[in-house]
């Protein structure tokens, strides 16, 4: 495995000079890094600032506003308040790994045409809850998105579009797909 | 947002967790779900020097009956509960709580253990233990031991736990016939802690009469309260609304909220009555085979 | 619009998908924690515990041998630059870092400098303050009697007492009220809450040792603004500052103030030479950072027994913690809080409003306010309510009874406002029609025989936005006229940029849809800028709705000037007199010639390959807009509630919301700016507040115990129109982004309110927590 691994570099780390550091393989979004790491980096700094993927958003300090949900072993989880050692040879997917060879994902493609998002910041978090749900329940009712997104805190929106969007996408992905090949 | 640092550790066994949370003396922290530790370790109100991550060892996850018990492992992720078709059929309480737990985010990383263990009075779970007459399992240096709910909550954030064990299992006996259980809280935002909350485990005979009964509150004291006199007002009595009402009553007086941003103390008060009523209602209904 | 009638692509009216989606739902967007650069380094903050202390100590040895940490600065350090103080944005000073005294639990009182963002926070850890503390001020009243501690003791003045500020005809007023046939008293508190936009405050300050040019990311609304006031305060050349509003994420007035913060980072990548990143937690963002509300309003109204409305007397006084910080324009402290007559033709209205300092955190409109309208319109509907009650007359009827009729306009309110256009009763109307008003009530006196409690309330509102003509409104002396230069190239494709500054209304869309209608071009070949201050022409930003009516003026403006131009050089192409020309259906025809016709995408490409003798090469022009009149958005809101009586817990069954902007630019986006202005109206009637106990501590701090609405209480909106378009603006739009959180609270309140009628409660200050329902149902009495 480690042989395989895209290492990342030191500079790039979040570590304090002086503080001990472990070594961790994650695999994001397909790809494997291994990087050296202080025991309370949290997860989402690691993608963030080591990784260089900045579509996940830190938004409290607190564990409420999910702004900074990803995919942990396929379930959404807030990584703000993973350490990145907990991550250590599992797999994460984060908003940057929705889309497939630059065409959106459902979720995200509803997201655009429902009008979604306004600022933009609780969407990324918004969207990797929405896709977990409707891999579990690809029909959820308005209540059950509702509560599904309870979690994602967002200002802007009032939530009716966001709700609109991902029953939107829900649909869209029990469709049979349009002649010539997968989503 | 940023922790201080932390030794960290991820055994593979109890043996080896045991013997880090000895060897680290009463300094070391067990970190599983690690959604209660991790956001007071950011803002800096606990420093633990050493976290012992318990999520690496394998077969401490599970929801099973075996030898007259459901027997939950530790490190279940509280979204399991909400999961099991064996819950929701015969500990519908269990349901009940985790739905109104948190958030599912949150639940999908944090651990009936977690939320048994950390003796928050707003945690839900306990309320749920002391209803169901739970017993919680203990690994330490000095071996396996057990301790009833209803002897587990000493204070605020402070459980039977020794600075060198850790939870390891919660058991609960398995349900008998005409048994219904229920629980709901009410809170100011869905996700927040309880204004008031309340779980209630009733039995009946074939005429409709208590035989066995036990209710747990949430929010409203120091820990979570087990409404003994409560659950003793029911026994032998016919379940119907004025004695569930009556029981509620005592659950109210047994209750010792103080007045914070979760209401004056006076409203929790009357709460914990009304909430106690409600969960009673629905486990009777339950009981008598509804929903 | 039929599919033969002559339209544009993108053009005003149609829902065409948003612009800035593509790069946001990929998460590509740039905000300003993403901006990375060579060298960077992190600043953090040491905040203060107490509300109101003396410093006696700092120690910084701890801090500094934190690996990583380079720099600690101090009060002292700064003073000795002369940056200690700065002023507000209200001509007051304020603190950035103290020299010798806290006046706010939370306040930043050292910043430490470091190479990373966790040993910049060890760093703030480690610094060590000792404080002896101060009597605490918390009660604005307590804070203007006599004796009262002084918190200010720099002003020459010492006392709490900031300012008072009155309009109106006071004498004309009390002999009204005192004539009146009926009379209602009410005090209102309106406690403080805090906007929480997703995204906190934050910059990386860059100071380029070798160009000498000073780069600032920002999360500002009023990127321009802010750029005069760095010049004015560092005396660095305003050429060489480039303020950069990046992709923000949400600002609703929270991301207007000038922030310790910010200054702090720069301060430290002048004395670093590298740049520096400050990024706040959001615990810094609810405790220090600008609130709003806090006004404790005492309301009379006089009516005839008929139920005629006569006069409103109103005195205010504003909680401002301990600097006037609240950034409104500058000849209203108070704010456009004198819209507070409302959609009613009050004969005679006074109002005064005083500000006390207290030991709080400073600002005040930080909430999707329109300055302090949330204020006026919370007090005048709620008032109306009560009128109704007294009067035994339904709300409906009796707001229907007393508005100020359509063919008023313009009206002159008492209290010296002429608004542009409206049609109340019209609103009202429709939302009675839509939620089945009648039904409501019918059902209401079923449910009330039967002890069951629902409510239903209304709002009315006149909102009062586009700040401002600059003969009244200005910030800090610069006048509140906002601007357009747009560009055609070419290949009949648009390069457009904006003085104001986007948060997700969508101005990458809207503005374009506007250039698009008037320049005959699809919106998808108009690109939009706004908050790059070297490139965008001079705006006052984003906030209090202002956009549309300002900048949106000025797109139109401008594209009329290139219009005129285009007109010559079509003129030239089809060899014609220019008078021969007309702009009919999106090209330019020659007058009775049908089929002679140019396209404004031809003649771009002539302005630049054959334009005529005596015009100049080129298709550009800039419109500076100084509006002549503020517009005036309406609408009226229906809220029903069913309320759990044994537990007080209220829960939202139905809210149809009819809203008048006035022309409606893009109907998506006006109703995503409608959802979310209700739910943060929704969340000060039910949820949020921030209260402080006498010490000064502040509880609800942190997002555990500041509860913002989740999609679980958020009810399902209901919206519709009605259009009436504004008689002075060039489309006619009025803007609508704080419509609804003006409108909101005092629907909700009122539906409450009216469900405990048989209680014998007249008012209950929000949020309407359960337990103060509760206790209402339980003999709480008249007024809580």
């Amino acid at each position: 495995m480690a042989a395989t691994a895209r290492p990342v570099t030191p500079a790039a780390s979040l570590t304090t000079a002086g503080g001990t550091t472990t070594r961790i393989h994650i695999t994001v979004n397909g790809e494997l890094y291994s990087a050296e790491v202080e025991p309370r980096t949290l997860l989402v700094y690691f993608l963030r600032e080591v990784l260089g993927l900045t579509g996940t958003h830190v938004g409290c300090d607190t564990t409420n506003c999910g702004a900074c949900t990803v995919h942990l072993d396929g379930r959404p989880v807030k990584s703000c308040t993973v350490l990145a050692v907990q991550a250590n040879g599992r797999q994460v997917r984060t908003v940057e790994g929705l889309e497939v060879g630059g065409k959106l994902s459902p979720v995200q493609q509803a997201f655009y045409e429902e009008h979604g998002l306004q600022c933009g910041f609780c969407t990324p978090g918004m969207m990797m809850t929405a896709t977990a749900l409707l891999a579990r329940n690809p029909n959820p009712s308005d209540a059950e998105v509702r509560d599904a997104i309870r979690g994602n805190l967002c200002r802007c929106t009032g939530y009716v579009n966001i709700v609109k969007a991902i029953k939107a996408a829900g649909k869209k992905m029990q469709e049979p797909p349009a002649g010539g090949g997968g989503a | 947002m940023i922790p201080p640092e932390f030794e960290y550790y991820a055994p593979t066994s109890v043996d080896d967790a045991i013997a880090l949370l000895s060897r680290f003396n009463g300094e070391a922290k067990v970190l599983a779900g690690g959604h209660s530790l991790l956001p007071l370790m950011k803002l800096r109100l606990a420093s633990p020097s050493v976290l012992v991550d318990i999520n690496r060892i394998p077969g401490l996850s599970y929801i099973k009956e075996e030898g007259g018990h459901l027997k939950i492992g530790a490190t279940t992720r509280t979204n399991d509960l909400l999961d099991s078709t064996l819950l929701r059929k015969s500990y519908p309480i269990l349901t009940d709580a985790a739905h109104e737990i948190a958030d599912p985010l949150v639940r999908n990383l944090g651990t009936v253990g977690g939320n048994v263990c950390h003796g928050d009075p707003g945690n839900d779970l306990p309320a749920c233990m002391l209803a169901l007459g739970g017993v919680f399992a203990l690994a330490g240096p000095d071996g396996a031991r057990t301790v009833p709910a209803s002897e587990f909550y000493k204070d605020t954030f402070v459980t039977a736990v020794g600075p060198t064990e850790m939870l390891v299992e919660v058991r609960i006996p398995q349900p008998v016939a005409r048994q219904g259980t229920a629980y709901h809280k009410i809170e100011k935002r869905i996700g927040d802690f309880a204004m008031a909350g309340a779980g209630a485990r009733v039995v009946l005979d074939e005429s409709g009469k208590v035989t066995a009964a036990g209710i747990g509150l949430t929010g409203v004291g120091a820990t979570a309260i087990h409404a003994t006199k409560a659950a003793a007002a029911l026994l032998g009595q016919p379940a119907d609304d004025a004695h569930l009402q009556q029981a509620a009553l005592v659950a109210q007086g047994e209750s010792q909220p103080v007045s914070d941003l979760r209401g004056p103390a006076e409203y929790k008060r009357a709460m914990a009555g009304v909430l106690t009523h409600r969960v009673l209602v629905r486990a009777v209904a339950r009981a008598k085979g509804g929903a | 619009m039929s599919a033969d009638a002559p339209h544009v692509k993108g053009g005003i009216g149609q829902s065409i998908l948003r612009k800035e989606d593509a790069r946001l739902i990929r998460g590509k967007g740039n905000f300003v924690d993403d901006v990375k650069l060579p060298g960077m380094l992190y600043l953090d903050i040491t905040r203060s515990p107490y509300a109101h202390a003396k410093i006696t100590a700092i120690r910084t040895d701890k801090a500094l041998k934190v690996p990583g940490v380079l720099a600690v600065i101090t009060g002292k350090d700064l003073e000795a630059a002369g940056l200690a103080w700065m002023p507000t944005l209200m001509s007051d000073k304020q603190m950035v870092l103290p020299t010798d005294t806290v006046m706010y639990q939370a306040q930043e009182v050292a910043a430490v400098v470091a190479d990373s963002r966790y040993a910049a926070a060890d760093g703030a850890a480690a610094v060590e303050v000792d404080y002896e503390p101060l009597p605490v001020v918390t009660n604005p009243f307590k804070a203007l009697e006599p004796g009262a501690p002084v918190i200010r003791t720099d002003r020459a003045e010492k006392s709490n007492h900031i300012w008072h500020w009155e309009t109106g005809d006071k004498a004309g007023t009390d002999a009204a009220l005192d004539g009146s046939a009926v009379r209602v008293t009410q005090d209102l508190y309106i406690p403080r809450i805090h906007v929480s936009s997703m995204e906190t405050c934050g910059c990386v300050a860059n100071m380029d040792p070798v160009s000498g040019r000073f780069t600032i990311w920002m999360t500002t609304q009023a990127p321009h603004a802010i750029r005069t006031v760095y010049a004015l305060v560092t005396g660095l050349p305003e050429q060489n500052i480039r303020v950069i509003s990046p992709d923000i994420g949400g600002g609703f007035g929270g991301k207007v103030p000038v922030y310790p913060g910010y200054v702090l980072a720069s301060v430290a990548s002048i004395k670093t030479g590298h740049p520096v990143k400050w990024i706040e937690d959001r615990s810094e963002n609810l405790q220090a950072d600008s609130f709003a509300r806090d006004y404790h309003i005492h309301a009379e109204i006089g009516a005839t027994q008929d139920g005629h409305v006569t006069a409103l007397r109103v005195k205010t006084l504003a909680d401002h913690g301990y600097t006037d910080a609240a950034a409104n324009p500058s000849k209203f402290p108070a704010g456009l809080f004198h819209i507070i007559t409302g959609s009613y033709p009050f004969a005679k209205a006074f109002v005064e409003v005083d500000a006390a300092y207290t030991n709080k955190p400073p600002g005040g409109i930080a909430y999707r306010c329109s300055f302090r309208v949330t204020e006026a319109v919370y007090t005048i509907e709620r008032m109306m309510d009560l009128l109704a009650h007294k009067l035994n007359i339904d709300p409906a009827e009796l707001r229907l009874k007393n508005f100020i009729p359509p063919e008023a306009f313009p009206f002159r309110s008492a209290l010296g406002w002429t608004y542009d256009s409206g049609n109340y009763a019209g609103a009202l109307r429709k939302a009675m029609e839509i939620i089945d008003y009648a039904g409501l009530r019918r059902e209401q006196e079923a449910k009330r025989a039967k002890g069951e409690l629902m409510g239903i309330g209304i709002s009315s509102f006149t909102e009062i936005v586009g700040a401002g003509p600059s003969q009244t409104f200005d910030i800090l002396g610069i006048k509140m006229f906002d601007s357009a230069e747009v560009r055609i190239h070419p290949t009949g494709k648009v390069i457009a940029r904006f003085g104001t500054k986007s948060q997700g209304q969508g101005h990458e869309t809207t503005y374009a849809q506007i250039l698009a209608e008037e320049l005959g071009l699809p919106a998808d070949d108009i690109r939009v800028e706004e908050g790059d201050t070297d490139t965008a022409p001079y705006g006052l930003g984003t906030y209090a709705s202002r956009s549309t009516p300002t900048a949106g003026a000025a797109a139109s403006m401008a594209a009329r000037k290139i219009r005129e131009k285009a007109r010559v050089i079509a003129a030239h192409l089809l060899e014609v007199s220019p008078d021969d020309v007309e702009w009919k259906d999106y090209a330019f025809r020659v007058k009775g010639v049908p089929g002679k016709s140019k396209t404004m995408a031809e003649v771009a490409f002539a302005a630049y390959t054959n334009h005529p003798k005596g015009t100049e090469a080129g298709l550009e022009a800039t419109d500076y807009y100084d509006p002549p009149n503020m517009t005036y958005p309406f609408g009226s809101y229906i809220c029903v509630v069913d309320i759990d009586k044994e537990t007080g817990q209220v829960s939202v069954r139905r809210f149809v919301a009819v809203d008048d902007c006035g022309t409606i630019i893009n109907p998506m986006i006006v109703d995503g700016q409608i959802h979310g202005g209700l739910t943060m109206g929704f969340a000060p009637a039910l949820l949020e507040e921030i209260q402080y106990d006498e010490d000064g501590n502040i509880h609800g701090g942190t997002f555990m115990d500041y509860l913002v609405p989740t999609a679980v209480e958020t009810p399902n909106w209901e919206t519709a129109k009605t259009v009436t378009p504004s008689p002075h603006h060039p489309i006619g739009a009025k803007g609508v982004g704080e419509s609804a959180t003006v409108g909101a609270p005092p629907a909700i309140a009122n539906a409450v309110m009216d469900a405990l009628r048989p209680y014998g409660v007249d008012h209950i200050d929000i949020p309407l927590h359960p337990w103060k329902v509760w206790q209402a149902l339980h003999g709480g009495g008249k007024s809580a």
